[in-house]
């Protein structure tokens, strides 16, 4: 068994009143590629958003590759924690998030050289080998305005991919897709699974949940109601919840 | 010569007839300009080009020149023509034109930019051209222009310190006034702009309350 | 009209409209500076930037800039600041329509999508570097339009420095109007200047907006 990436600990998150998640736990290990299924409102969004501190948390804790993510410290060590783990934390939104007056290749290139991590000529050759990789390459001197959604989204993942982080979080990466364009996004996502990237994948698509996870985690109102690979969970699932949301959705 | 606020409250009647003026100067410009912008609007949209010109130009006109110029058009124009009016009756007409050409200009577009459907629909129900207007066009057009009349109008009280130019003894006149007793431009000049402050305050709590009000006809 | 009368006097108007041109250029540029530092420091974390900053534009929106105009230049001295009219013209203007501009250049960060934020940061980008390459070059494209109708504001509030005495459109048209009882005439004269100012001006905000929006 390798070692956890990412572990959780009675994680809490309310928006004033409004209590989203209720005391999560979960680990994650090094290139496990987790599914994280739930209805609508469930908190699956919350969840991935307080694992890289887009969201504070109200309680609990979170550890990211032996650190504690939301550490109590001061405005400035605050920033300066979160911007380094952040490069470790890739993150693809559902409305991919492009920056609309940067190219392809410079959405790509942008983070890596402002942070000094790759100089212009080094980012340059890594960022078109990504483009490549999601298969743009012949995109990459295009701007988001004059890319398909498809198209636009792999651009997103290999902006994320650009400061090779440790993990990957996926946030319903393809629901603002026209449905001919899902299979080209998912076909990166596999990719990526192939090669062992450790990614939490947040989707209503059960069929690719099933097809590129092992392990499945089901959220309801706030709680881990249920996980365990996919096999186990999509065919015979055992809470009562669980099978309700299946016979619902599938 | 240091600071002295102390000696304000001695010169508070200054203060009170000034700051009634501003409010008076300021309702009566107000009220004038929202009717005079109306107005202004429904010519500008009249289908006669002869009615339509005359009106677009004046405006283009009153737009494009400073309230001060149009202040002293109003003063000593009038006069000129053998109408000598106090400066009160001279402030109120050139704040509430100036305001008039603005707020038509706002009011024109509320009214273009009620769905042309809304029309349509009242019309196909057997309503008249003139009921449509009154019961579907208007409230809408009412709830679009609030926030931006609403700006207007607070522009409009603190541009009516300019009419102390002309003579009128409202706020700022009023201060210069006690300044020229008391030596002391800064305490009161200070003093006034707390009051315009205050005055201003009120006015966008009005506004606000009035974008809340017909925001449910949007 | 009388024509002659105004063949006699434009030249007059025109030196005068060099000045209101000069004094608004100036007063332009200090209020976009203001305008840009002001609406970054509106919308700081630290409260000690954010909460003065706030008070400033408040103040600045809230007052008549004829009153700031004659706190400074007349409530100048009390304080020891002692400006001739043409500094306190700049300043006082500059300072007023730093004010406005400040809030539309706000207006232009803030309506840029938080998405673009939350994406620049999880790649580990800090609050600055965010905002110096991901959310100014997209606000920048939004905020030319209310940048230039404040600067057109400005061009004809400038007419206010007449008042303390400085020699610009306005004072000169109320000097001709006061000693040749022509007020039409001189307001058609001054008018044609400010319009002609106002159009060019316009004219220049339209091709930068142009300019922005392109690439
Ligand atoms: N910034 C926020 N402020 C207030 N409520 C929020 C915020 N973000 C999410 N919520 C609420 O939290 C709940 C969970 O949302 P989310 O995590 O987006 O669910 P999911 O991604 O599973 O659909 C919802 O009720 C949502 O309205
Ligand atoms: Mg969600």
């Amino acid at each position: 068994m390798s070692e956890n990436l990412i572990e959780i600990r009675g994680l809490k998150k309310n928006f004033g009143d409004l209590a989203v998640l209720k005391g999560i736990d979960m680990n994650i290990r090094k290139g496990q590629i987790v599914a994280l299924i739930g209805a609508s409102g469930s908190g699956k969004s919350t969840l991935l958003r307080t694992i890289n501190q887009l969201e504070e948390a109200t309680a609990g804790e979170i550890w990211f590759d032996g650190q504690l993510v939301n550490q109590d410290l001061p405005h400035r060590a605050r920033e300066k924690h979160l911007n380094q783990l952040r490069r470790e934390i890739g993150m693809v939104f559902q409305h991919f998030n492009l920056f609309p007056h940067l190219t392809a290749i410079e959405n790509v290139t942008l983070a890596p050289t402002m942070l000094k991590l790759q100089n212009k000529s080094d980012a340059l050759t890594s960022g078109k080998a990504l483009l490549d990789k999601v298969g743009l390459a012949d995109r990459i001197d295009h701007y988001p305005s004059q890319l398909s959604g498809g198209q636009k989204q792999r651009v997103a993942i290999a902006r994320s991919l650009a400061m090779s982080p440790q993990v990957m979080l996926f946030d319903e990466v393809t629901s603002a897709l026209d449905p001919e364009l899902v299979g080209e996004v998912n076909r990166v996502m596999k990719q990526l699974a192939q090669e062992h990237m450790t990614m939490i994948i947040v989707t209503h698509d059960l069929r690719f949940a099933e097809d590129v996870s092992d392990h499945v985690v089901f959220l309801a109102d706030g709680l881990v109601v249920e996980e365990g690979p996919p096999a186990q969970i999509f065919a015979d699932p055992k809470h009562e919840l669980t099978q309700s949301f299946l016979k619902q959705v599938f | 010569m240091g600071l002295d606020f102390s000696i304000l409250p001695e010169y508070s009647d200054y203060f009170l007839t000034g700051t009634l003026w501003t409010l008076a100067l300021t309702a009566l410009s107000m009220f004038f300009s929202i009717s005079g912008g109306i107005l202004f609007a429904v010519l500008q949209l009249n289908r006669h080009a002869i009615i339509r010109w005359p009106t677009s130009f004046i405006a283009w006109l009153f737009m494009g020149t400073p309230l001060l110029l149009q202040l002293f058009l109003v003063y000593f124009g009038l006069v000129q023509i053998g109408i000598d009016l106090n400066a009160f009756v001279a402030g109120v007409i050139a704040l509430s034109l100036h305001f008039a050409v603005y707020n038509s200009d706002i009011i024109r577009s509320a009214i273009v930019a009620v769905d042309s459907g809304q029309v349509e629909a009242a019309r196909s129900l057997g309503l008249s051209n003139f009921q449509a207007l009154r019961k579907i066009i208007v409230p809408q057009a009412v709830a679009n222009v609030t926030p931006a009349l609403g700006n207007m109008m607070i522009a409009l009280l603190k541009e009516s310190a300019l009419v102390s130019v002309i003579g009128v003894m409202e706020l700022t006149l009023s201060a210069q006034r006690a300044i020229s007793d008391s030596f002391r431009p800064f305490e009161f000049y200070i003093a006034a702009a707390a009051i315009y402050y205050i005055i201003n305050l009120g006015l966008e709590q009005a506004v606000h309350f009035a974008e809340r009000r017909t925001a449910r006809y949007r | 009209m009388d024509i002659q009368l105004i063949a006699k006097v434009w030249p007059f108007f025109a030196e005068a409209a060099v000045v209101t041109v000069e004094i608004s250029v100036l007063a332009i540029l200090l209020g976009l500076s203001i305008g840009f530092a002001a609406g970054l420091g509106s919308l700081s974390h630290n409260k000690l930037i954010r909460l003065p900053v706030r008070f400033y534009v408040s103040f600045f929106r809230g007052t008549p800039a004829l009153i700031q105009l004659f706190l400074l230049y007349f409530g100048g001295p009390q304080v020891g600041i002692q400006l001739d009219p043409f500094e306190a013209g700049v300043i006082g203007l500059g300072v007023n329509i730093g004010a406005y501009m400040s809030e539309s250049i706000r207006g232009a960060i803030i309506s840029v999508d938080k998405g673009q934020t939350e994406a620049g940061r999880c790649l580990g980008l800090g609050h600055a570097q965010v905002m110096r390459k991901i959310i100014i070059p997209q606000a920048a494209r939004l905020m030319v339009r209310p940048l230039g109708v404040n600067a057109i504001a400005l061009i004809k509030g400038s007419a206010i420095v007449s008042t303390i005495s400085l020699v610009e459109l306005s004072y000169t048209a109320h000097r001709f109007i006061s000693s040749t009882y022509k007020p039409f005439e001189m307001f058609i004269l001054a008018s044609v200047f400010y319009l002609l100012i106002v159009t060019v001006f316009s004219y220049g905000v339209r091709k930068v907006d142009q300019r922005v929006a392109m690439d």
